[in-house]
């Protein structure tokens, strides 16, 4: 004890002291820092049933490997999240070849069978899994600060309503009314097409799960002052304006001019 | 112009006619009553009784310019319940009202203080949509009675001076709807306030320095809401209802003018008289624009300020448009190519943006204003008219003002662009790309097929003057042959085809008249633009030709038989 006692003057000891608690914090850190929990680890029938559904369903465009053909791209990294998103928003498969696939009518797959894609792909190489719903719901978010980081980020592209905007060539960024928590969490993470990549050290999950509750919180919210008319601000006003008031007031006119004295 | 030998032909026909006067309506009698109670009351009230007797000629396109003035009404009472509650401040608060997405948010209290008008006062987000309805509803009113005024010819001598005062009052609603919508602080108004510094600063060198003075510094600074608010709640509406009495006045003063029809003459007005008809339904109007306006607002949302969010200047969103009448500005910048920007002597020349943003509403004003004089000294035409023209019988006006309307729209509508490829799934490059090229070829085809509709409208109006109406019936003749039976038309739809003005071209004279003494020449240019308003122009028909069509209307008709017999075989 004693020789402890007298080392700890020594000019190590600090370094060591602090060598210490750098590992304890990283360690905490890496033990409860959130991080979205794998699912479940995909089993190996799992990888196999979700390579024949690729077979049949999807190889014609992104060929037998996943490797990529021209008409669609490699999918090695893209990860199940990317899967789950794209498949999940009846994306994929794409109907018809186009500037970008858009969100389909209708999702074709169990989820059982968009889990096993999701696996085969995954087992390709690593890439983003599926999150867990902790934080894909909003429930417990601050929607005040999701909506800062909605305008900062987002905004430019979704329309500060979340009703769409136009991109270059006929690309355009959809509305984000009615999607998903789930899939509005795996867009950010994966960056379908023109979107950036909003990765969990971009934002963070408590913070995607804030960005998810501003949406919800203003699809709850409805429109207080009536018809939205698309959301789409001065453009669709100014039209019911000029056709739908100017039409009434000049009706109203006529009909007046029309009575006699 | 040279003046035919009778400037409407027609007018011929009734030279026996005693002058018509308005046949007294049942209300007329009561207007003694009225105004003699106005009378005793307030003395030898001349203009009291002037104005009471004026007469009003009743026609829908007439009631366009009312429709604004009553929406300007409802902006005007309106804004004042707004003023209760709006802080026109930057200062910074934290939002704890009732809208739950925004609780928690710093924001400015200009931006807190609307959010406060819209969640937490009674009725106050009604009365915000109803203020801003009517302010759409005001300037769509008031350039639809631009329009009419424009293509009748009511700004014509004496009026011109009125037209101006127009043109005036119309770009004081778009700066005064400008101010409005950059009040409330919220993500869109403080992103037109961004792109009005940008605007500021395209001014060739002094740009910086103008920005700066208007905003008191960097933007976007304390000093822009409180300033504009002064602008938006005093001084512009001052001016306005100013110059707006001022153009009332002058309405009353120069009479109103009609359209040509019968018993109507360039010094008489057939209508009805203020009191008690005119006002009456002038009052039933006015509750119908505030009433439609009222049931709009509490259906319609507008301006959803809640949705945009606070003002931040790292923020934008898509779909960011100025309110309508801004558009065709917002549209030329969206159209104006990147490579017009020029560095000179350390200087930026941003003529991308100046063009759009500086030059374009002072010319498009500045031409509006001066056309009643241009036109006046193409045509040498400096007589009074009270008379409203036609639209077809001034192709060239006509086709001028369809030509300047396409242009206009072609701007508004680029400034949507966006909204276009979203809606119509179409690329925004090559929407751009068609406004490009419709800016510069549309105007053109427009003027060139306006022109001829209104020809070919004139030539069939001649048509039916001097062969009467068709009527579908075919007669078939002792001897077998076919033809189409003509009807003559009755004497008042014959006097409003007929009714015009003759017109030719101004004559290149030589300075001296014909007694030798010296005259103002006309000049090369001028015959040379007279020419061209009148180089196809349709004369009305004579009371001569009428005469001589029906004398020689069967032969005409026979030539027309036979097309028919050809044509049935
Ligand atoms: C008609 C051809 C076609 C078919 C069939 C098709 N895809 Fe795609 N896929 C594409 C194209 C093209 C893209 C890239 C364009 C896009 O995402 O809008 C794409 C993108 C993807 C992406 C996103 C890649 C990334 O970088 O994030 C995934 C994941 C994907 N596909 C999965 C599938 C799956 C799984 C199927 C079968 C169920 C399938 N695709 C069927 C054409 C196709
Ligand atoms: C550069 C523009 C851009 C930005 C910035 C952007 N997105 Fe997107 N986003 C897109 C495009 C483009 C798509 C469509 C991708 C596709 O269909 O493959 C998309 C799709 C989405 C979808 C899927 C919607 C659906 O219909 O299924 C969601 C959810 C989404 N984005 C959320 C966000 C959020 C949240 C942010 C901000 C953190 C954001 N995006 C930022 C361009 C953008
Ligand atoms: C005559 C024409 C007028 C026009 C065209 C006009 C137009 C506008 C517009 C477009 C807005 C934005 C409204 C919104 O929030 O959606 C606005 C806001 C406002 N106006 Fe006017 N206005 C007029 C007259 C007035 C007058 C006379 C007053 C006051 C006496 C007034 C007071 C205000 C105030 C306080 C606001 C901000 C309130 C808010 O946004 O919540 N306005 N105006």
């Amino acid at each position: 004890m004693n020789a402890l006692a007298a080392r700890r003057r020594h000019p190590a000891a600090i370094f060591l002291l602090l060598l210490l608690g750098l590992i304890l914090t990283g360690g905490a850190y890496a033990a409860l820092a959130p991080k979205p929990a794998i699912a479940a680890e995909a089993s190996a029938g799992q990888v196999k049933e979700g390579q024949e559904l690729f077979k049949t369903n999807c190889a014609t465009c992104h060929g037998a490997n996943a490797l990529g053909t021209n008409v669609g791209p490699n999918l090695a990294g893209v990860g199940a999240a990317a899967v789950d998103f794209q498949m999940g928003t009846g994306r994929m498969p794409m109907a018809e070849p186009g500037v970008q696939a858009p969100r389909g009518k209708e999702v074709q797959f169990s989820e059982e069978q968009i889990a096993a894609i999701g696996a085969f792909v995954a087992s390709l190489a690593p890439g983003p899994a599926v999150p867990a719903e902790e934080y894909t719901t909003g429930a417990g978010g601050d929607p005040g600060k999701g909506g800062e980081i909605f305008r900062t980020n987002c905004s430019m592209c979704h329309n500060s309503a979340g009703a769409g905007g136009a991109l270059t060539r006929g690309k355009y960024a959809p509305k984000l009314t009615g999607v998903e928590g789930k899939h509005i969490y795996e867009a950010l993470l994966t960056g379908p097409q023109s979107m950036p990549v909003f990765n969990d050290d971009n934002i963070s999950p408590e913070s995607k799960n804030d960005l998810i509750a501003y949406l919800k919180a203003m699809e709850a919210e409805g429109n207080p002052g009536g018809m939205a008319l698309g959301s789409l601000g001065p453009v669709p006003e100014g039209l019911v304006a000029w056709v739908f008031g100017l039409g009434v007031l000049v009706g109203a006119a006529y009909w007046l001019g029309q009575k006699g004295a | 112009m040279s003046t035919n030998a009778y400037d409407r032909p027609a007018e011929a026909l009734r030279s026996g006619d005693k002058p018509v006067t308005a046949p007294p309506s049942a209300g007329a009698k009561k207007l003694g009553g009225v105004a003699g109670w106005v009378d005793d009351r307030l003395g030898p009230a001349k203009g009291v009784n002037y104005l009471m007797k004026k007469v009003f000629p009743d026609h829908w396109s007439f009631m366009l310019g009312e429709i604004a003035m009553y929406s300007m009404i409802v902006c005007l009472l309106t804004g004042v319940f707004l003023t209760f509650w709006f802080i026109p401040s930057a200062g910074h608060t934290t939002y704890d009202g009732s809208y739950v997405p925004l609780q928690g948010v710093g924001m400015s209290e200009a931006y807190a203080s609307s959010l406060k008008i819209s969640f937490d006062i009674k009725g106050g987000l009604l009365i915000r949509q109803m203020h801003h309805w009517a302010a759409l509803m005001f300037i769509v009113a008031l350039s639809a009675h631009m329009l009419r005024v424009f293509f009748t010819g009511a700004f014509r001598r004496p009026r011109e001076l009125n037209w101006v005062i127009g043109c005036i009052l119309s770009m004081l609603a778009l700066v005064e709807g400008f101010a409005g919508y950059s009040l409330p602080d919220d993500l869109l108004s403080g992103t037109g306030l961004r792109a009005a510094e940008g605007f500021m600063q395209s001014a060739p060198i002094i740009g910086s320095y103008l920005a700066y003075m208007v905003f008191d510094g960097p933007f976007p600074g304390e000093a822009i809401i409180p300033r504009l608010y002064g602008v938006h709640v005093l001084l512009l509406p001052a001016i306005l209802v100013g110059l707006f009495t001022a153009h009332i006045v002058m309405v009353a003063v120069q009479k109103h003018t009609q359209y040509p029809g019968p018993g109507r003459t360039n010094s008489n007005v057939v209508g009805f008289p203020v009191m008690p008809v005119y006002a009456a339904k002038a009052g039933g109007f006015f509750f119908i624009v505030f009433g439609f306006i009222a049931v709009l607002s509490a259906l319609v949302q507008i301006n959803a300020i809640w949705v945009y969010g606070p003002y931040d200047t790292s923020a934008v969103t898509a779909g960011a448009q100025p309110d309508w009448y801004m558009g065709f500005a917002d549209g030329a910048l969206r159209l104006l190519p990147g490579w017009l920007e020029f560095h000179a002597f350390g200087y930026t020349l941003s003529l991308n943006v100046a063009i759009g943003a500086l030059m374009l509403i002072p010319i498009m004003y500045g031409i509006m204003a001066a056309y009643p004089f241009i036109e006046a000294w193409v045509t040498g035409d400096k007589r009074e008219h009270h008379l409203l023209d036609r639209p077809r019988n001034q192709p060239t006006r006509t086709a001028l003002g369809v030509a300047a309307l396409t242009f206009y729209g072609v701007l508004m509508f680029a400034a949507a662009n966006d909204i276009m490829a979203i809606k119509l799934h179409m690329s925004i490059n090559d929407i751009t790309y068609f406004f490009r090229t419709a800016a510069f070829v549309l105007p053109v085809i427009a003027f060139w097929a306006t022109r001829r509709v209104c020809l070919s409208l004139q030539r069939a109006d001649r048509n039916k003057v001097l062969h009467g109406r068709e009527t579908g019936r075919i007669v078939r003749t002792a001897d077998g042959q076919f033809f189409e039976a003509h009807e003559p038309l009755d004497p008042y739809t014959r006097w409003k085809l007929v009714g015009f003005e003759g017109q030719q071209p101004l004559e290149l004279t030589s300075g001296v008249d014909a007694h030798g003494v010296a005259a103002p020449s006309n000049g090369k240019w001028r015959t040379r633009l007279s020419r061209f308003y009148f180089q196809d122009v349709v004369q009305p028909v004579t009371p001569a030709e009428l005469e001589a069509a029906h004398h020689d209307g069967h032969a005409t008709e026979h030539l027309e038989a036979g097309e028919t017999t050809k044509a049935l075989h």
